[in-house]
């Protein structure tokens, strides 16, 4: 009766404390979804503030976005298209080498596979001035293609498709040659459709990681109308912008694709987290 | 499988008698051209520019004039800036490897225990903030860390009866900001893989332990943490390299230049000399050495975690 009892009182304990701590995690994400109705005046002079004049709160900021702020749109648009190309390439060509290496024997495989790993480990940022020059010298400079081509084969995503590939039942390509089908028949007719749960799952991470990509766009990326939204909202952030009807109701928009993204795909994201195990 | 194999050649070449065809089909042939894509982007977006940075570190990279310095670049390098951003570094990179690591097992375990209910909606909520890019959680952050007396933390503290800060212009609420907002990012992600590996603990090992009369301590610590052993060398070796690549943090706070450089990152400073001041020679030179302590600090944290011990995974 008495043990019983203790247990009760930790079971509270435990659930309110997770309940505190969920609230202080979504704390930010509401509150900025909160100001993004507050006046953009008001925002400016007092920050993310607690006290709100409740009565104030409208639609403005958004209306402004939706109709006056044709640049936030280009933004949105090169995000967009550059988020959409990368991850469809990158998605064709990892899984592909994945593949490869999961299911054939071949000279040289192991050694591809720790050269894989091995680029796991340097980070991109050492290699981003050289590659600033090659850019400079193929003229890629401010174009989408100069964004999108060192995304195309993602080390992370080879990894995580050869983890997955693993376990692909070989018999079938066995089969299928009996049948007649060319190798190339066998991966895209049969084998990537068997893939599909760790397309998805990485179709998420690199969606989320162009998506958000901050460091590479801001170098290679000149222009204002050529701007990625992530680049265009940290122009806004100066101290002397006053832009914070864009930069509010922006930053909240520029959410909505990865919920999409989400809906679309999150059966396969835990999986695709642990297995995969990415940041950034 | 050498009957199959046969089979399968022999079936083709029935179909098809161009040898064009055959060579690309067949089995030694096709897995070349299967991680060709992956060779041809090693060589040109990897292994190219590795190359080209390392000798970049040696030179005065002027536009249109390109000149051998020697090892001027690197003398240049060890400057107090350089030490700063270092410094900042390495303390980012202690804080957030410590606190991503140990509160995502506190609440992983608490989150797969029987006592919560809700799991999903407090996991769901707890990994919301990933979500968000830097660049908008940031801007968040730097609204509600306002200067003034009306912004949201200066006024949470007011009830503690403290007085508002200017979070931005002090070294210490400055880390304190990068930390936090980084820690906000990362926390669910984190948790999740812990999840993850707390799915493969046994239930009988507990139950064992019951019979034995272990205390909730000593379950934790001798059956939990021997299956969280991987997973935790995983996260940690993710947070150090993540760490040391940090600038978004840095720059959606102060953008170009930080008070004192407080808020000053290595790769932070390649940015500030490669691509602002135009110095590529000196920012490569920064970008050498920071692989080089990358890669240190990796092969130390491989034989510390026995990586390199058989039979270890």
């Amino acid at each position: 009766m008495n043990k019983r009892g203790t247990s009760n009182t930790l079971k509270w304990i435990t659930n309110i404390g997770m309940a505190i701590v969920c609230l202080i995690a979504l704390f930010p994400v509401i509150m900025l979804l909160i100001s993004s109705f507050r006046p953009s005046t008001e925002l400016m002079r007092t920050g993310i503030s607690l006290n709100f004049d409740w009565s104030m709160l409208n639609l403005d900021n958004y209306t402004y976005i939706f109709t006056q702020s044709a640049e936030y749109w280009t933004w949105y648009t090169n995000s967009l298209v550059i988020s959409a190309i990368t991850v469809v390439l990158s998605l064709f060509f990892s899984s592909m080498v994945g593949y490869a290496l999961a299911v054939y024997d071949f000279k040289g495989k192991h050694l591809f596979f720790t050269f894989v790993v091995f680029i796991l480990m340097v980070p991109f940022e050492i290699l981003m001035l050289p590659l600033f020059q090659m850019m400079i010298s193929f003229q890629l400079v401010n174009s989408y293609l100069g964004v999108i081509v060192p995304m195309i084969v993602a080390p992370i995503a080879v990894f995580f498709f050869r983890q997955y590939a693993l376990g692909l039942p070989v018999q079938l390509m066995d089969a299928a040659r009996i049948d007649g089908a060319t190798e190339y028949g066998i991966f895209f007719k049969i084998m990537l459709p068997l893939m599909a749960p760790s397309l998805g799952a990485m179709a998420i991470l690199q969606g989320l990681g162009s998506w958000n990509n901050f460091l590479w766009p801001l170098i290679v990326l000149r222009s204002n109308d050529m701007f990625t939204l992530p680049i265009g909202l940290a122009t806004l952030l100066t101290p002397y912008g006053n832009n914070y009807d864009v930069l509010i109701a922006g930053s909240v928009m520029t959410i909505v694709p990865i919920i999409i993204l989400f809906i679309f795909f999150q059966r396969y994201f835990v999986a695709g987290l642990t297995t995969g195990g990415v940041k950034g | 499988m050498l009957a199959t194999n046969q089979s399968a050649q022999t079936s083709s070449a029935n179909k098809r008698s161009n040898p064009i065809l055959n060579f690309l089909n067949s089995k030694k042939v096709v897995p070349y051209i299967f991680v060709s894509p992956f060779i041809i982007s090693f060589i040109v977006l990897t292994l190219y520019p590795a190359i080209r940075g390392i000798m970049m570190s040696f030179q005065s990279v002027l536009p249109g004039q390109v000149e051998f310095i020697g090892l001027a670049n690197y003398e240049r390098v060890f400057n107090p800036t350089f030490y700063k951003a270092l410094m900042n570094t390495s303390i980012y990179v202690v804080l957030t490897v410590v606190i991503l690591t140990i509160l995502p097992i506190i609440f992983a375990v608490i989150l797969d225990s029987k006592l919560v209910k809700l799991k999903t909606l407090f996991r769901a909520s707890l990994f919301m903030p990933t979500l968000a890019s830097t660049i908008v959680a940031g801007m968040i952050f730097r609204l509600m860390f306002g200067e003034t007396e009306s912004g949201a933390a200066n006024q949470i503290i007011s009830l503690f009866g403290l007085d508002p800060v200017n979070w931005r212009y002090h070294a210490w609420s400055g880390m304190f900001l990068m930390v936090l907002l980084c820690v906000w990012r990362w926390l669910g992600v984190n948790i999740l893989y812990f999840l993850a590996a707390l799915q493969n603990v046994p239930n009988e090992l507990y139950e064992a332990a019951d019979i034995d009369g272990a205390t909730i301590f000593q379950k934790f610590r001798y059956v939990t943490l021997p299956f969280l052993k991987p997973v935790t060398i995983f996260v940690v070796t993710i947070s150090i390299i993540n760490g040391f690549r940090m600038f978004e943090e840095s720059f959606v706070f102060w953008e170009a230049g930080s008070p004192n450089n407080i808020g000053l990152t290595v790769v932070g400073y390649i940015y500030q000399q490669g691509i602002q001041q135009n110095d590529m020679g000196f920012g490569a030179a920064i970008g050498v050495i920071l692989m080089i302590i990358i890669f240190i600090i990796s092969f130390i944290q491989l034989i510390l975690t026995g990586a390199f011990k058989r039979g270890d995974q």
